[in-house]
């Protein structure tokens, strides 16, 4: 298989994944459910430490690729925090505080 | 060696796929949300070290990821610490849309200065991944700042003309994204980067305040999608399935917050905001139309109250606004204590967000059980025998149910009408996002208590206090 087309077949199954992880969210859940997969989608700190290795010497790619590491980074800790902090607060009764 | 470290991060980046989907799935369950949270978490860093065993980065690549990591790591960190509850939808805009913009920078930075050998995949992927990056940026901080307020609908937005010059950009677009793979680092480029963004905010513009959840999570759904090009762009397989899975679940969270709404995508995103003053938010609208508008006193809802056996209350957006929900879960408990039956009734669109209101009240310390979804509460209403409104508007409006000619006709509404009283509270007759009247208001068993949700409530919880409410069970 070609890498192309291994790719694509990668990009397929993962759609199809995707669709089906999620059926019925109960509304409570809406926002925080938004808030963690927007929080998975800056995945993209992938694609920032690789741009960042084949820069090599050059600075500007350098720079573009810290930026490009920074906002995705904060994409995911400050999503991933923030969908914690949703998500502590659904105690049940009797939980202590 | 190295084919043992290969076959690690091979190892690491699987495991992280697993347990990305599993994050996802556990996170549309009340139960396991905050574990499933926790374990996309998990994923996400094992990606990276996988990531990092496989690239072995340069002492020099090292300092770059240092720095980008620390400031946008650090800021992350104070952000989610520093929001408050209450504005929860903005910053998940502005999150969504810092990470298009990481995909926007890294497809920007390889056509630039690394697209010499790059094949017709990844010139392509290029273009797609600059063109969703960067309308998932700008629509994402368009959103953010109409949620806050600092960006009102302008008028020209509502006409037909919007239609034209989105439909321009988006030509202007496609040419610029054919013409990129000839020439990567030149005019198209920029063209493309320009006019993306500027179709970003074309498009978001336009949408009023109550459909913004929508769109966030559709551009939720876009930032998933462009982290997958940006997959094909460096040749990363496991961002392409990951962005491949986000940006699945996102369209399917979308279509389930519409049919929350009744509303259908397409006419969230194009049919403009409802209403002609959409998108005014608390105390804008006119007054006009109302006629028999019944107002009283704190003090008269205060002795209502304190003569029911069952009390409903409707949380809006007004209570957010007004960050009263520690002083309505005070109330709640005064009046339990008085032997008082108290549920919350939660419309699904309440707030600013879907499921916005529990989280508020959740942080109040309100019972997760005494939050009753619509279809619960509404059967519950008849048997009611004070309803207090705080803040909420359309999503109480009866004409949604009896007013064919309404444009809320067919919004599933709390039907807060059959209870035997209905107190509202509200700072004035302004209309809410639809830009209409209620009826509700108008209704011979409602009253209005106008005033600050927080000041009303604090109001009423010191009348109670007054008179005795709440003492008797001391005593016993």
């Amino acid at each position: 298989m070609t890498p192309l087309s291994q790719s694509l077949w990668v990009l397929l199954l993962g759609s199809l994944l995707g669709l089906e992880l999620i059926g019925k969210v109960p509304p409570t859940l809406h926002t925080p459910l938004m808030s963690g997969a927007n929080a998975i989608s800056g995945i993209t700190v992938l694609a920032s430490l690789t741009l960042i290795q084949q820069a090599g010497s050059n600075t500007a790619l350098l720079v573009l690729g810290a930026l490009s590491l920074g906002f995705a980074l904060y994409n995911v800790i400050g999503g991933f925090l923030v969908t914690d902090r949703m998500l502590a607060m659904f105690r049940r009764k009797g939980d202590s505080r | 060696m190295t084919f043992s470290m290969d076959f690690l991060a091979g190892a690491i980046d699987l495991a992280a796929v697993l347990l990305l989907a599993l994050g996802i799935k556990g996170l549309s369950r009340v139960r396991s949300a905050r574990g499933a949270n926790g374990l996309a978490a998990l994923a996400m860093g094992l990606a990276v070290v996988g990531l990092l065993i496989e690239i072995h980065p340069d002492p020099i690549a090292w300092l770059w990821i240092a720095v980008g990591s620390a400031s946008g790591g650090l800021a992350g960190l104070i952000t989610a610490r520093r929001v408050p509850m209450t504005a929860m939808p903005e910053t998940v805009a502005l999150f969504n849309g810092c990470g298009g913009m990481a995909s926007l920078l890294v497809a920007v930075g390889v056509a630039l200065f690394d697209a010499g050998d790059a094949g017709i995949v990844a010139l392509v992927s290029i273009a797609v991944s600059v063109f969703v990056g960067a309308i998932t940026f700008s629509g994402s901080i368009v959103a953010m700042a109409k949620l806050q307020g600092w960006l009102d609908t302008p008028g020209w937005t509502q006409s037909r003309l919007r239609h034209g010059v989105n439909i321009s950009l988006a030509v202007l677009c496609l040419v610029a994204a054919l013409l990129l793979p000839g020439d990567p680092g030149g005019l198209a480029l920029w063209l493309l980067v320009a006019g993306a963004s500027l179709l970003g905010i074309g498009v978001t513009l336009p949408i009023g305040g109550a459909d913004m959840p929508v769109v966030i999570s559709l551009l939720n759904s876009y930032s998933g999608v462009a982290a997958a090009a940006a997959g094909f762009v460096v040749g990363s397989q496991l961002l392409i399935v990951a962005g491949a899975m986000v940006g699945a679940a996102g369209l399917i969270l979308t279509q389930v917050m519409c049919t929350a709404m009744n509303r259908s995508l397409v006419s969230v995103l194009f049919g403009g905001a409802l209403g002609a003053s959409g998108g005014s938010v608390g105390g804008g609208g006119s007054e006009a139309g109302y006629t028999r508008i019944t107002s009283c006193s704190p003090e008269e809802c205060a002795m209502a109250l304190e003569q029911a056996e069952r009390v409903v209350f409707v949380p809006g957006y007004g209570l957010a606004v007004a960050q009263a929900q520690h002083a309505l879960r005070e109330l709640a408990k005064l009046l339990e204590s008085h032997g008082v039956e108290v549920s919350y009734a939660i419309h699904p669109v309440a707030g600013r967000m879907p499921g916005h209101m529990n989280v508020l009240l959740a942080e109040a310390d309100v019972p997760y059980e005494q939050l009753l979804e619509m279809d619960l509460i509404n059967p519950e209403f008849p048997r009611t025998d004070v309803v207090i409104v705080l803040g909420a508007n359309d999503v109480v409006n009866p004409q949604a149910k009896n007013d064919p000619s309404s444009p809320l006709y067919g919004m599933p509404v709390l039907e807060v009408d059959q209870a035997r009283q209905v107190f509202v509270v509200k700072r004035s007759l302004g209309a809410g996002y639809a830009g209409i009247n209620n009826a509700l208001f108008e209704m011979p068993q409602t009253a209005m208590v106008f005033g600050d949700a927080k000041a009303v409530l604090n109001g009423l919880l010191a009348e109670l206090r007054a008179m005795g409410v709440g003492k008797v069970k001391v005593a016993a």
